[in-house]
């Protein structure tokens, strides 16, 4: 899958299959300390950041936390 | 406001899903998807956060574009993986042009109780739209859409898992023993998912350059 910026693509392919490994090796089997692929990480949220910029995309309005706040909508029916 | 909710069966361990979740795109079910990146990512309290913005092309009848002018649209994908329940939990959302549309998806990855090789997806939808006047047509429309596409991202998603997971045993035993209506109705979602998950692959093979 491509990154939203073209400059993006070799550094997320890197990061990506770090992560796939980390999260199969380490993540799911209850190691969960993520340093592993932090410096992959670094470099492609650099690239990512600026990629988002040059496109107006609201980098505060994309980290929002909704998940399991009170913001978070619920199903009708259901409290 | 229309409100969604669907529920579906995965013939996959819990583990297999998660795994297959960070990989689902792309898949032949998936070419309107631009782009996906990865713009949060953390351990809290041994749970897996996320989030994902993903860029999608803007498929809109022309009556639409009136409201929505604009090629494509970004998405939001909240996650939390916990690993130690077995619970994944998604949260997407369009970012922008929330007034004219605005389509929220929740979706809980469990364990089945029933058979530890299998997942149950639990997915929940909310379609609004503020536009006075159109704001029914909008949220007919969008809910039409998005339960089109629910159908659409679970093929894919299967897709994907059969090709990770080729030497899987995806045929449902035929032996056991359904008491309740419930499993009854489950049988036949399973019966219709591997049938859905079989067709993937031919659809695939009749669309190349889309693959």
């Amino acid at each position: 899958m491509n990154s939203i910026g073209e400059a993006c693509n070799d550094l997320k392919k890197e990061y990506d299959d770090c992560f796939n490994s980390w999260f199969s090796d380490h993540f799911l089997r209850g190691r969960t300390n993520d340093s592993l692929c932090a410096p992959l990480f670094k470099v492609y949220q650099d690239c990512v950041k600026k990629a988002m910029k040059q496109q107006n995309i609201d980098f505060e309005e994309v980290k929002k936390d909704l998940l399991e706040t009170p913001h978070e909508k619920k199903p009708q029916g259901k409290s | 406001m229309r409100f969604f909710e669907s529920s579906n069966i995965f013939n996959y361990s819990w583990e297999q899903v998660v795994q297959g979740f960070w990989r689902r795109y792309p898949n032949p079910n998936s070419n309107h998807v631009l782009s996906e990146d990865t713009v949060i990512r953390e351990v809290q309290a041994g749970k897996l956060i996320s989030k994902r913005l993903l860029s999608k092309t803007n498929n809109i009848p022309n009556w639409a574009k009136r409201f929505i002018n604009t090629t494509y649209v970004y998405i939001v994908e909240e996650s939390i993986v916990d690993a130690k329940n077995k619970i994944l939990v998604t949260y997407t959302r369009n970012l922008g042009f929330t007034k004219v549309m605005s389509v929220t998806e929740k979706v809980i990855y469990k364990q089945s109780d029933e058979n530890p090789m299998k997942t149950v997806a639990t997915r929940y939808a909310w379609i609004d739209s503020q536009v006075r006047g159109f704001s029914k047509a909008i949220c007919a429309f969008g809910y039409d859409r998005f339960k089109k596409n629910a159908h659409k991202m679970v093929g894919g998603f299967n897709f994907v898992l059969q090709n990770m997971y080729p030497n899987q045993q995806v045929i449902p035993t035929a032996h056991t023993n359904i008491k309740t209506a419930n499993k009854l109705k489950d049988a036949a979602k399973n019966a219709s998912e591997l049938a859905k998950s079989r067709a993937a692959p031919i659809y695939a093979s009749l669309h190349p350059n889309q693959s």
